[in-house]
């Protein structure tokens, strides 16, 4: 992002929008939305140069509820939104909010190749191992014996591990945060955006709703990462793979520098003819 | 060249890949565009990545040529290996000639069943006379001495195209093109050309996917991205230098799903932008194209068509995707199809689909096909059109912002990031004028009541379609379809029938009003179409009323239209 020195203090209050969260009471996206908005008060950005681009699922209603511009899009494609509008627009600070199904299952494509691409973006993935939209579905971070309607007796599947793909794929900076500490989250979203390049926070974010009886001993779980912050790939990936899920901080953070394609030139499209004319 | 010969001429040279045929073929087009001629050249390939079976399609003419004729006149074949699988593309007669090496062997069936008189002459041992002399430019003497094209244009075409760099290798292409010649100058000619008139316009060789790529530019896209898809690839290719040079810029995208996402995010950045795809591709985007719809994105959809369904013929074309084009989104979701009616129209088409897509803050997909995309033509310099990206851009005003506001004409200004009291949130669900999310039937139908009006209220000016000429007849149709069925309608004029024909440049919104102005007086229709349901057709049936008699003519790719076959429906209609 482009952090520049402006005159005004912000408070977080003025990048929350009048529209009211569709969310549960007690749902994590709420604090997540309350940490976004501290961080970009914390940042001092103006509202209007910085957009908020999200896809389908409970955490992708987060848009209309900030200040910001915003971007609801459809289903799994946020990243690719995003991309679009950061390189054609890189004055702006650009987030995108997304979930464990529209980010790992539908999206997961574009989750590689945001990752490998590393453009300017961060990216927040509220995870709650379940689709809760659609009332309560397995999801790829779900555990395999999790009993549902669509999967009785459960998948049976093993979850698969976002940190460590988004390692392997090339991410720039890997966090994991927790949205029952909003500070911590805040604080980490900050870093996030003042990182350049392509910056993943996980954010477990528990479902109160489908999954009570599993989330909300989350905050027992929750603990800082034991280890500092690392930028080699060897021990990060070490870490991640014996993770157990609830470790939060700043778990890799890479110098790749960002992707953003410039113009070489501003000429008259007409000068292209010569190529034709014979 | 002489003034005694015909209008057109069609040759066609192919060989295994690798031989240099369609290095030769765009030499041989080089030249004659030199002599001022004009010309058309399509590349028929296997599917092979590299190496197997290749023709070089062309056509030349004292005036513009647009489409392939009947038959060839002239054939050289470098080898006969695979030449059969080109035989339904290479249509010969008792007149053409065929120019083979006799040691390629037998020709293949379809040659000798043509009845094309074939002669021989020793295209690879003329080659091996010369150190580093190619068959390919051999045959290029041979072919340039039978058809009537002075050995000196060919010379100059291989010098423009190798370059000053390499003196050595023009001295050699000079002796391998006289060699061939001084061998066909001993055979009994065949069709020659006519020597064209003094060249005194400014001609451009170009195709139809560079001329699409240069419309965008012209008409302001400065946002590309893209997923390789043949034959769409070339558009991507082009832009992507030609962009940065004009401010923009373009991005490989990771699939379509990405690309159309990709293009929505810049749009609605303030860029205007574009994808190039093909019908796989556009099946890909289409929810997307749903939420640029919904959320008022203005975006540019370049399909150039090739057929199908499924993977079909990637490397051939057809004429249909137009039922997805129209009618693929889900829900009510008016947008524009527009389509080129030939490789110079692609320049026009595309600045005009920028111009619409700004204008009217929508989706405009714009139909090309490979039949079109990847010819290439000599042409007359297009007219300069005035169409550019002319987006109604929200500065500040009225407070709380509505992005999309219920405006007479139904467009409402759209704020850009960065611009101070117009935040607001792009939706694909329902919304109401803010943007806000809405369930309520009311702010649904203001919605799809205002999206509807924009496109229903805007004036698409003489440019909704091609008209040419009167008659109680009309041939009514679209895109590649158009260039063969105007040689047949003026063939058939000079036999004294009236045809009116109507080239549809604007497929959606239709325009019933102005089609119904344009058929007055006709009491007979021709649809001519090449899909193999008859798309067109029922998509004109569910939208005009056309008079009299109808006549819907319609078969598949990937064999064109060629003139003569349009000849014969009209012909079999009395006319």
């Amino acid at each position: 992002m482009n952090i520049q020195n402006n005159e005004r203090a912000f408070k977080p209050a003025e990048y929350k929008s009048a529209v009211k969260p569709v969310w549960c009471p007690g749902c994590g996206d709420h604090s997540v939305l309350l940490s976004i908005q501290r961080a970009l008060a914390e940042l001092a950005l103006p509202p209007e140069e910085v957009a908020v681009v999200s896809g389908i699922g409970c955490s992708s209603r987060i848009p209309a509820y900030t200040n910001c511009y915003g971007f609801h899009g459809v289903h799994g494609r946020s990243l690719a939104l995003a991309t679009g509008l950061k390189v054609a627009r890189p004055d702006l600070t650009v987030l995108v909010a997304s979930g464990d199904g529209d980010g790992f299952s539908i999206g997961g494509n574009h989750f590689l190749h945001a990752c490998r691409r590393n453009v300017d973006l961060t990216y927040i993935v509220m995870d709650n191992r379940i689709y809760g939209m659609t009332k309560g579905q397995p999801s790829p971070t779900t555990e395999p014996d999790w009993d549902t309607a669509i999967a009785p007796g459960g998948t049976g599947l093993s979850p698969f591990h976002p940190l460590v793909i988004a390692l392997a794929s090339g991410a720039n900076y890997i966090a994991r945060a927790f949205s029952g500490d909003i500070s911590g989250c805040a604080k980490l979203i900050v870093d996030a955006i003042r990182s350049p390049g392509f910056s993943f926070v996980q954010i477990l974010s528990p479902c109160v709703t489908f999954r009570p009886d599993q989330q909300k001993g989350w905050k027992d779980f929750i603990r800082p990462a034991m280890v500092p912050e690392t930028d080699d790939h060897g021990r990060a990936a070490r870490r991640l793979m014996t993770d157990d899920g609830f470790n939060i901080g700043v778990l890799f953070r890479g110098a790749r520098p960002p992707y953003q394609p410039q113009p070489l030139d501003h000429r008259d499209p007409s000068h292209l003819e010569a190529e034709f004319v014979l | 060249m002489t003034q005694t010969g015909q209008e057109t001429i069609s040759v066609v040279l192919t060989g295994s890949g690798g031989a240099g045929v369609m290095t030769a073929g765009q030499t041989l087009l080089d030249a004659a565009a030199s002599l001022g001629l004009y010309g058309l050249m399509t590349r028929s390939t296997g599917p092979q990545i590299r190496g197997g079976e290749a023709a070089a399609l062309l056509r030349f003419g004292r005036r513009p040529v647009l489409s392939h004729g009947d038959r060839f006149d002239l054939l050289v074949a470098l080898d006969f290996e695979n030449i059969s699988r080109f035989g339904a593309e290479i249509p010969l007669g008792a007149s053409s000639v065929v120019i083979a090496d006799p040691a390629a062997g037998d020709p293949p069936e379809f040659v000798v069943a043509s009845g094309a008189r074939i002669v021989h002459v020793e295209l690879a041992k003329l080659a091996k006379t010369i150190p580093g002399g190619r068959i390919s430019m051999v045959a290029l003497g041979a072919l340039a001495q039978m058809i009537g094209l002075p050995e000196s244009a060919i010379v100059g075409a291989v010098a423009a195209s190798v370059g000053k760099k390499k003196p050595d290798a023009i001295v050699t292409s000079e002796k391998a093109v006289a060699l061939g010649a001084a061998a066909a100058a001993t055979l009994t000619p065949g069709a020659r050309i006519a020597a064209p008139d003094r060249l005194d316009s400014e001609r451009w060789s170009i195709t139809g996917n560079e001329a699409t790529g240069y419309g965008a530019i012209k008409g302001g896209i400065r946002f590309v991205a893209g997923y390789p898809i043949t034959p769409a690839t070339e558009i991507l290719e082009w832009m992507a230098p030609t962009l940065r040079q004009c401010g923009g810029v373009l991005v490989q995208a990771e699939d379509e799903l990405a690309s159309i996402n990709m293009i929505i995010g810049s749009s609605f950045g303030g860029a205007p932008s574009l994808t190039a795809t093909a019908g796989p591709g556009l099946s890909l985007m289409i929810e997307s194209l749903g939420l640029a719809v919904a959320s008022e994105t203005p975006l540019v959809v370049v399909d150039v068509m090739r057929s199908g369904p499924s993977t079909g013929i990637a490397t051939k074309s057809e004429q249909s995707d137009l039922n997805i084009a129209v009618n693929g989104l889900h829900g009510d979701a008016p947008h524009v199809v527009v389509a080129p009616t030939d490789v110079s129209d692609c320049l026009l088409t595309a600045q005009w689909a920028t111009h619409l897509a700004e204008s009217l803050q929508t989706p405009v997909i714009m139909l090309s096909d490979q039949s079109i995309g990847q010819a290439r033509a000599i042409i007359d310099r297009p007219e300069d059109v005035a169409f550019t990206a002319t987006r109604d851009i929200w500065t500040g005003g009225e407070s709380p912002y509505l992005r999309y506001g219920l405006t007479d004409s139904g467009v409402s200004a759209m704020a850009i990031p960065g611009t101070p009291g117009g935040q607001h949130t792009a939706d694909g669900l329902t919304h109401n004028e803010r943007g806000t999310p809405s369930s309520q039937a009311h702010d649904h139908v203001a919605q799809l009541d205002k999206r509807q009006r924009k496109l229903e209220n805007f004036d698409y000016s003489d440019h909704w379609a091609e008209i040419d000429g009167d008659g109680e007849i009309a041939v009514v149709t679209w895109g590649s379809s158009t260039a063969p069925i105007r040689e047949a309608i003026a063939a058939a004029r000079d036999r004294g029938a009236k045809i009116k024909l109507i080239a549809l440049r604007l497929i959606a919104p239709a325009q019933p009003q102005k089609l119904a102005a344009a058929l007055a007086g006709v009491k007979r229709v021709l649809v001519i179409e090449q899909s193999h349901s008859g798309q067109f057709w029922r998509y004109l049936r569910a939208h005009y009323d056309l008079p009299g008699e109808v006549t819907p003519i319609f078969r598949s790719g990937p064999l064109p239209f060629r003139p003569g076959e349009i000849g014969g429906y009209l012909a079999h209609g009395g006319l």
